[in-house]
C-alpha cells in the first residue's frame, strides 16, 4: 500500500523520530485501511450451476490458483461469506433460492456475474421458457464477466477489478440527512 | 433377430395390432387397453425377453398424442418400439407401466411436468422440472408464454 | 458403577426431514434431496429437479439442426465431444452424409481424451466428498494439461463445439501427436501415484467396500447405463454392442465387475481411464490422411421419418430420438441421458444406510445435473 509522505503542517515528524531515523507511525484515512482488508480477502460462496462452475473450479486449483488474491476460504454458508460468484443459468425456479442465498449474507456485500447466462440470459436468451435473463433482474451486480465460458483469466480480471472497486469506496463517511427543500421554503 | 425376423414375429403373434417400422426399429401400435398385458408378454416370453426400457417419451401430433416407448433385450440385443396412440387432448389417460419396468417412475413424471398426461397406478406422479404453480404445459405446440422472445 | 443400559426399543425417537439444498458443496450442482432420518439412519430420499431446466428439447423445435448441435454441449458439459458426436451421427445417418477416415478418427481421439477428463474431475471429486481433499487438485492438474490440448487445437477447453455433421469444424495442428503422446507417457505415471493414495487407501476402501449395493436385475429393472451398471455385472458398453465410427477395428476390454457396491463402480472407472489411454495409442500410430471434412451444401434438411442414435459417453448411454417432418427444424427432438435414469438408483442403495454413506453413493454413481434436467 502506497503512504503518502504529506506531513500535516503543524506537526512535526522529526521530533519522534527513533535512534535509526525512522518514525514509526503512519497517517493515513480509516477508510483505506478499512478497504485494504476488505479487497485483500473478500470469501466467496460455493455456488455454481453450470457450465461456469467448472471455470471456477479451475480457478480455484493449481494451475490458476485464486487463493493469492485473498479469495482462498470458500465458505459453504452465506452468512460467513462477503462475495457471491454466479456461475451459470438461473432458471425461474432457481431464482428465489439466490435472492434468498443474497438476502443472508452481511454487509457489505458484492456480487459478480460470471457467464454470458448470468450476465444476459446467453444462449438461452431466445425461445427458452424457463431461463431468467440476466441475474441483475433479481440482485445489484458489480462486475460483469462475459464469455461461455470465461476463461480462468478472465475470472482472475473480474475479481481483480472488483478489488480496485472496493479500494475506492467510502464506508465510513457519515451522511447528514439532506433536508427537505419545501421545508425551507 | 435382426429387424426383418422381428417384424414378422410381431405380425404372426399379434395379429390385431399394426406393425410398421421406422429406420432402425420395428414397431407395434397398441391400444390403451391392451397396453399392460402385452408388454408383460414382451417382458417374459423367451424368444424375446425385453427387460430393459430404455426411453419413453410423447410426441404431440395434433390433435391426438401419441406414446412412444423404446425397448432393448440384454439377453439377445435386439430393439423395438411400441406406440400407444391418444386421442383425447383435454383429459389425456393411460396406465403407468411402472409395473413392468421400475425405470418408467421418473420417465413418466417428466411426460406429466411436459405434456400433461396422466398416469393411473403411478407411485408418486408429480411435477418434476417445474414449479407446482406453472400453467401450461410447455412441450405442447399450442403452449402460449409472454415471457418468450423469439426472433 | 451400576450397569445402566438402555436398549434402543426404550428410547423414543422421531423421523425428522433434511433438506440437502440446491446450494451445497457436494452435490455436484443444483440437486435438492430431501433426506427422512432416523438419528443418523436413512429412511427415505426424494430428490427434486428443476432448479437448472432450460427447456432445451422446446429451444430446438424453434432453432434447427444446426444450431441445436451447440447448444448440447451444454447439457452434460463434462463429455462436451460426446454430445456433438451424438448429434452429428444422428444427422449423418438420416441424411445420408458420408465422412471421411480421417475424421473419424479425430473424432474418437478427441471422445476419448474428454472421457479421460471427465474421469479425472469424478476422481477428485468422488475423494473429496469421503473427505480427502488433496485429490481434488490433482485431478485438475492432470485435467489442465489435456485442455490445453484441446484449446491449442479446438479454440475452447470446455464447450468446445468441434464435432459437427460431415467431419471435424478444423484439421489437428502439426505437433498433436508428438504432445499427445509425452502427455499420455506422464499421465500413466501419475497413475501409479494415485494408486497409491487413493486406491490402496485403508481408509478408502473401509468407506466403500459394502455399501450402496445395487444388484443386477435391479440395474435392469431400473434402466441404469454405464459404469454404473456395469459394476453390477451388466454388459452395456456402447462401443462394444452398436459400434460407430471405427470402434469396431480398434481393440479394448469391456470393464465388467461384480461387486455391486461403490468399491466396484471406482475401480470400473479406474480401469476405462487406463483403456481410454490404450485407444488413443493404437490410432496415433497410424492416423488416415485426407479430408477432415465433408462440406454440406445449402440448408440441412432430414428426410420425415423417426431415427435414434446411441452412443457411450462418461456416465453411460447417450441418446437422441429425432422426429423429423422433412423440414428444415425438428418436429421433436428428445434426449435420451444417462443420468436421469441414473437418478433412480440413488434411493434403492441408500435406504438403511447412514447419511455420510448417502454422499458417497452420490459421488460414485457420478451424477451431473443439467444432464438430468436438460
Amino acid at each position: 500500500m502506497d503512504v503518502k509522505k504529506e506531513y500535516i503542517p503543524e506537526f512535526d515528524g522529526d521530533l519522534y523520530k527513533d535512534e535509526f531515523g525512522r518514525t514509526n507511525f503512519i497517517v493515513t484515512t480509516i477508510d483505506k485501511i478499512a478497504n485494504w482488508g476488505r479487497s485483500n480477502s473478500p470469501w466467496p460462496l460455493s455456488f455454481g450451476t453450470s457450465c461456469c462452475a467448472i471455470e471456477l473450479m479451475s480457478t480455484v486449483s493449481a494451475k490458476y490458483d485464486w487463493s493469492r488474491f485473498g479469495f482462498e476460504v470458500m465458505r459453504a454458508s452465506p452468512r460467513q461469506c462477503d462475495v457471491i460468484v454466479v456461475a451459470g443459468t438461473i432458471t425461474y425456479k432457481m431464482a428465489p433460492v439466490l435472492k434468498r442465498l443474497y438476502d443472508q449474507m452481511p454487509d457489505p456485500k458484492y456480487v459478480i456475474a460470471m457467464g454470458a447466462c448470468a450476465v444476459s440470459g446467453g444462449p438461452f436468451y431466445y425461445n427458452s421458457y424457463a431461463v431468467l435473463r440476466g441475474v441483475d433482474n433479481i440482485i445489484p451486480v458489480d462486475v460483469y464477466i462475459p464469455g461461455c465460458p470465461p476463461r480462468p483469466e478472465s475470472l482472475i480480471h473480474g475479481m481483480m477489478t472488483l478489488q480496485e472497486k472496493i479500494r475506492k469506496s467510502k464506508a465510513y463517511v457519515i451522511q447528514k440527512p439532506k433536508k427537505n427543500k419545501e421545508e425551507d421554503k | 433377430m435382426i429387424k426383418e425376423e422381428l417384424k414378422q414375429y410381431l405380425e404372426q403373434t399379434f395379429p390385431s395390432a399394426k406393425v410398421d417400422e421406422t429406420f432402425d426399429f420395428p414397431v407395434l401400435f397398441l391400444t390403451k387397453e391392451e397396453l399392460i398385458p402385452v408388454m408383460k408378454q414382451l417382458r417374459d416370453a423367451p424368444e424375446t425377453k425385453f427387460n430393459f426400457l430404455f426411453c419413453e417419451t410423447a410426441v404431440d401430433r395434433n390433435p391426438e398424442f401419441e406414446m412412444v416407448y423404446h425397448l432393448t433385450s440384454t439377453y439377445y440385443h435386439h430393439d423395438m418400439m411400441v406406440k400407444v396412440i391418444l386421442e383425447d387432448r383435454e383429459n389425456p389417460e393411460i396406465e403407468s407401466v411402472y409395473s413392468v419396468w421400475e425405470a418408467a417412475d421418473l420417465y413418466e413424471d417428466e411426460i406429466y411436468d411436459l405434456f400433461g398426461i396422466r398416469f393411473t397406478n403411478h407411485p408418486n406422479l408429480r411435477r418434476i422440472f417445474l414449479t407446482d404453480e406453472w400453467v401450461g404445459y410447455p412441450l405442447r405446440k399450442d403452449y402460449q408464454d409472454d415471457r418468450i422472445i423469439s426472433l | 458403577m451400576e450397569n445402566q443400559t438402555v436398549t434402543p426399543s426404550e428410547l423414543k425417537t422421531e423421523e425428522f426431514v433434511v433438506n440437502i439444498g440446491p446450494q451445497h458443496p457436494a452435490t455436484h450442482g443444483v440437486l435438492r434431496v430431501e433426506v427422512t432420518l432416523d438419528g443418523e439412519t436413512v429412511k427415505d430420499v426424494l430428490p427434486h429437479l428443476g432448479y437448472i431446466h432450460r427447456g432445451i428439447e422446446k429451444m430446438t423445435e424453434s432453432l434447427g439442426y444446426k444450431q441445436s448441435i451447440f447448444l448440447t454441449s451444454r447439457m452434460d458439459y463434462l463429455s462436451a465431444h460426446i454430445n456433438n458426436h451424438l448429434c452429428a451421427l444422428a444427422i449423418e445417418k438420416a441424411a445420408q452424409i458420408e465422412v471421411p477416415a480421417r475424421a473419424k478418427a479425430i473424432r474418437i481421439i478427441m471422445d476419448e481424451l474428454q472421457r479421460l477428463t471427465s474421469h479425472e474431475l469424478w476422481w477428485g471429486s468422488c475423494a473429496m466428498d469421503i473427505g480427502a481433499v488433496t485429490p481434488f487438485f490433482l485431478g485438475f492438474r492432470d485435467r489442465e494439461r489435456i485442455l490445453e490440448l484441446f484449446e491449442q487445437n479446438t479454440g475452447n477447453r470446455l464447450t468446445m463445439s468441434y464435432i459437427i455433421p460431415g467431419g471435424v469444424m478444423n484439421d489437428v495442428r502439426p505437433d498433436f501427436v508428438p504432445k499427445l503422446k509425452a502427455l499420455l507417457k506422464s499421465i500413466k505415471d501419475y497413475r501409479k501415484e494415485y494408486d497409491q493414495l487413493i486406491t490402496g487407501n485403508y481408509i478408502f476402501q473401509h468407506r466403500t467396500q459394502g455399501i450402496g449395493v445395487l444388484s443386477k436385475e435391479q440395474a435392469i429393472s431400473l434402466g441404469c447405463t454405464g459404469p454404473t451398471a456395469r459394476a453390477s455385472g451388466l454388459s452395456c458398453d456402447i462401443r462394444k454392442l452398436y459400434p460407430y465410427d471405427g470402434y469396431e477395428k480398434l481393440d479394448f476390454k469391456e470393464v465388467i465387475d461384480y461387486g455391486c457396491d461403490n468399491w466396484a463402480r471406482y475401480v470400473v472407472r479406474m480401469e476405462e481411464m487406463s483403456q481410454s489411454i490404450h485407444i488413443i495409442e493404437q490410432l496415433l500410430d497410424n492416423l488416415p490422411t485426407g479430408d477432415y471434412r465433408t462440406k454440406l451444401k445449402g440448408v440441412l434438411k432430414l428426410p420425415a421419418g423417426e431415427y435414434y442414435q446411441r452412443v457411450e459417453s462418461a456416465r453411460g448411454e447417450l441418446g437422441v430420438y429425432i422426429v423429423s417432418d422433412g423440414g428444415a427444424k425438428p418436429y421433436r427432438m428428445k434426449f435420451r441421458t444417462p443420468c436421469y435414469s441414473n437418478l433412480g438408483a440413488v434411493k434403492p442403495i441408500s435406504v438403511g444406510m447412514k447419511i455420510a454413506d448417502l454422499m458417497a453413493n452420490m459421488a460414485t454413481i457420478d451424477l451431473v445435473i443439467p444432464d438430468m434436467d436438460r
